[in-house]
């Protein structure tokens, strides 16, 4: 199973003005992993799906907003 | 010709507020990863591409407009009821001084909509990879507008639209796939 989310850890520089965000990340949406949809696939229910946008959940990529990743510093 | 059905797709719904979002979510509105971009790119592309695919187009490029009017939904809902020295102070004087309150296709720094924003090359692979490409643009805008909004009841609907972006990303990816005719074949390079 694929991660929704990659993080990457870019160069800091002792020299640089702000302090440092020490880990980025982006999104990798499912739709970049599963080529041709495959026939027959798990559906959520129509109140399920209106909800997600979308209905199957193999397509369904939550987005958490802020407060999550390189919004935080550590 | 196009049947209206006098509904949101998706119900919008604004807790807080906060004309400022008015201003970030009109990127979506008028901007060049917008709503507005994408009906009218997919919606005009479909005349010169390959007859499988124009149908694919033709439902992605309506369904643009149904985010288009939920977004002037958003974008009406914060600013109807703020008073002048309110819209100042989110930042939108320029706007209330050129438009009142009237919603106009601009992005969010207040450039116009342009037909530039757009392209169709007439080569049905060149189109879908920049329908691609569009899509996971405006995937982005979502996320960026999110993180600048604090509303859980507007970021609702957004998530909704974030998610309508990565399906129809899926379906131009999958339009490719027909074109290159090697689906479903079984043959192994």
């Amino acid at each position: 199973m694929y991660s929704l989310v990659k993080y990457y850890h870019p160069y800091i520089s002792p020299f640089d003005p702000c302090p440092p965000m020490k880990v980025k990340s982006y999104r990798t949406p499912p739709n970049l992993y599963i080529g041709f949809q495959p026939p027959s696939l798990p559906q959520f229910s129509p109140r399920e799906a209106l909800a997600h946008g979308t209905l199957w959940p193999i397509f369904y990529s939550p987005y958490p907003g802020k407060g999550k990743e390189e919004m935080t510093r550590e | 010709m196009w049947l209206y059905e006098k509904k949101l797709q998706y119900p919008v719904r604004v807790s807080q507020c906060n004309p400022r979002l008015a201003k970030f979510l009109i990127e979506q509105y008028g901007g060049a990863d917008g709503e507005l971009a994408a009906a009218l790119r997919y919606l005009n592309q479909r005349y010169s591409i390959p007859d499988k695919v124009v149908g694919l187009l033709t439902d992605i490029g309506t369904e643009e407009f149904a985010h288009l009017e939920m977004i002037a939904t958003m974008v009406y809902k914060l600013t109807k009821d703020a008073t002048p020295e309110q819209l100042k102070e989110a930042g939108l004087a320029p706007h209330y001084a050129n438009h009142d309150k009237a919603l106009f296709y601009h992005n969010a720094a207040g450039n116009p909509w342009t037909a530039e924003y757009i392209q169709a090359k007439g080569d049905p692979i060149a189109d879908l990879y920049e329908d691609i490409a569009a899509e996971e643009k405006a995937r982005a805008t979502y996320q960026w507008i999110i993180n600048l909004s604090d509303d859980p009841d507007l970021n609702d609907g957004l998530k909704f639209l974030r998610e309508r972006e990565i399906i129809h990303s899926q379906r131009f990816r999958e339009a490719v796939e027909i074109l290159k005719e090697e689906q479903g074949k079984k043959k192994f390079f």
